[in-house]
């Protein structure tokens, strides 16, 4: 469960590093493919169960490949340019990634003290997809891949779940898992409607659109 | 106490280093398909750079003819404190871990002046990547470091060597694989090799090591070219340590398995230079602060697991 943990995190720092869509996308299903791996891992052989079988291979299904699948057609579609255009450098991002790391690991270190945590790693894992996803969505330009941040903090919120070892209900998971997918697909949608009115997905230029008449500066009516 | 162990096998690293360099051109020439400069090479360059006499730029200060003295004295006290794999080292105190990383950080912080020293726009470009990305590497290296004294509790570096054990593989492999691959970042970037740095680039304008030394003849450089040696010998020995673990291996089968392995390393270091282009020097950064995070990832690991 440790190294499922380990590989979670080590794919965030790579998404915040990576330069390509692609590369980001296929990251993502992987680590869809993770997150169908661990509640195996957490439920240990004992308590296997057919449901909790099913709902790792429909989560395997649905993140790994369905969304992954959903967004490369949403990219080639476009005809985005592969190029991820961040707000700040590559450099930058990794390292405030680093930063975000430490910050979960003393969040976790501070909820330790009130009560133990069964799986402190995964808890710390669970915590930085959030932030990360958080990071991510904030900092890239693209409408493409501000979906990929709402995927990775959906991972995130998952992975905390799961290492609180609280018991899930197939049901509840079952019915998230529907929301996420609905969720994407509307973005999905969204962004194939954005890109035949506006001939690109740059978040950053939407503001364009806004209805208020940005009152121009006095020395400009000045020279109008 | 320093025993006669110490002695001979401080001189065997002091004799051997050049031939490291040597092992890993033969790898990329068997990948080029060519018969390469034989494994003595280095030896041989020395030996000819040793009889030459030294040329001076105009501009140059004292620092210029002081620096290569000083790295290698630097360097050659490093390598007093990194234990040969399964021998403690000739000096062991508590924290030398901090003196060895910090006396190499002298040896470099000299090659840099140095080279600033001279007045060519050339050397201080070299001379500011020099500085970014060994600052960009420590924080990897102490990392790694800290989680293993964690694991041994032991401060000095002979203590932590002969600590490590096979055990630890087992029970931590996701720790001790994450540090490894780190280290072998930290290696390939404290001594200038693909993918951050070409030995072999005549560009000045890439070139990061190799353009500090530009302006060095003659003895200054066989100096230099020796110290650099020693210090891809100390890394490969502290990876070698790290991997295989003194304690795995019968007592007679030392020295072989030692040499074996720094043979190893010497060719993942060649496979890697052959198969791997220099990254373009803003992917750099990232390369680096990518084995920080591998580092990082082992200490809260290690912390969490506590």
């Amino acid at each position: 469960m440790n190294s499922i943990a380990t590989l979670l995190a080590l794919s965030c720092i790579f998404l915040l590093g990576s330069s390509r869509l692609l590369m980001s996308i296929r990251m993502v299903a992987f680590q869809g493919l993770l997150l169908g791996i661990l509640p195996l891992a957490a439920a240990g052989d004992s308590h296997l169960s057919l449901a909790l079988i099913f709902l790792s291979l429909a989560s395997i299904a649905l993140k790994s490949i369905l969304l992954p699948w959903l967004l490369n057609k949403a990219m080639v579609d476009s005809g985005t340019r592969r190029e991820i255009e961040p707000f700040i450098s590559f450099g930058a991002s990794m390292l405030l990634g680093l930063f975000l790391l430490a910050v979960s690991g003393w969040i976790v270190d501070k909820l330790q003290a009130t009560e133990p945590v069964p799986s402190p790693v995964t808890l710390i894992a669970g915590f930085y997809l959030v932030f990360s996803g958080l990071l991510l969505l904030i900092t890239r330009r693209k409408a493409l891949t501000q979906t990929l941040g709402f995927l990775v903090l959906e991972n995130g919120v998952f992975t905390a779940g799961l290492s609180l070892g609280s018991e899930f209900s197939v049901m509840v998971e079952l019915g998230i898992l529907l929301d996420v997918f609905v969720g994407i697909f509307l973005m999905g949608i969204m962004l194939f409607h954005i890109d035949r009115e506006f001939d690109h997905l740059d978040a950053d230029r939407f503001n364009e659109l806004s209805d208020l008449e940005i009152a121009a500066s006095p020395d400009e009516e000045v020279t109008e | 106490m320093i025993s006669i162990h110490s002695v001979v096998f401080f001189i065997l690293t002091l004799l051997l280093a050049p031939a490291l360099p040597g092992i890993i051109n033969k790898v990329k020439a068997f990948f080029g398909g060519k018969m390469g400069p034989p494994v003595l090479q280095l030896y041989y360059d020395i030996a000819k750079l040793m009889r030459k006499s030294a040329a001076y730029s105009q501009t140059a200060s004292m620092v210029t003819r002081l620096a290569p003295v000083v790295i290698f004295f630097s360097t050659l006290g490093a390598a007093l404190l990194v234990p040969f794999f399964f021998s403690e080292a000739c000096c062991r105190f508590a924290g030398d871990v901090i003196l060895m990383a910090y006396l190499l950080g002298i040896g470099r912080f000299f090659m840099v002046i140095a080279a600033m020293d001279r007045g060519s726009a050339f050397e201080g470009m070299g001379a500011s990547r020099e500085v970014l990305y060994s600052a960009l590497a420590e924080p990897a290296f102490f990392c790694g470091l800290l989680v293993l004294i964690n694991e041994t509790g032991d401060l000095s570096l002979s203590g932590i060597f002969s600590g490590l054990s096979t055990e630890l593989w087992r029970q931590n492999p996701a720790i001790m694989l994450l540090i490894a691959v780190s280290w072998m970042i930290v290696l390939l970037t404290e001594n200038a090799r693909i993918p951050v740095d070409d030995p072999n680039t005549h560009l000045e304008l890439t070139m990061i090591h190799e353009v500090m030394i530009l302006d060095y003849s003659s003895k200054d450089l066989g100096l230099i070219e020796y110290a650099s040696a020693l210090k891809l010998w100390l890394f490969s020995s502290l990876l070698v340590g790290l991997t295989i673990t003194a304690g795995a291996v019968p007592s007679y089968l030392h020295i072989p398995v030692f040499m074996l392995g720094m043979c190893a390393v010497a060719v993942i270091i060649g496979c890697v230079e052959s198969t791997i282009a220099r990254l373009r020097l803003i992917h750099i950064p990232k390369f680096i602060v990518g084995s920080g995070a591998l580092a990082i990832i082992a200490l809260i690991l290690k912390i969490a697991g506590n």
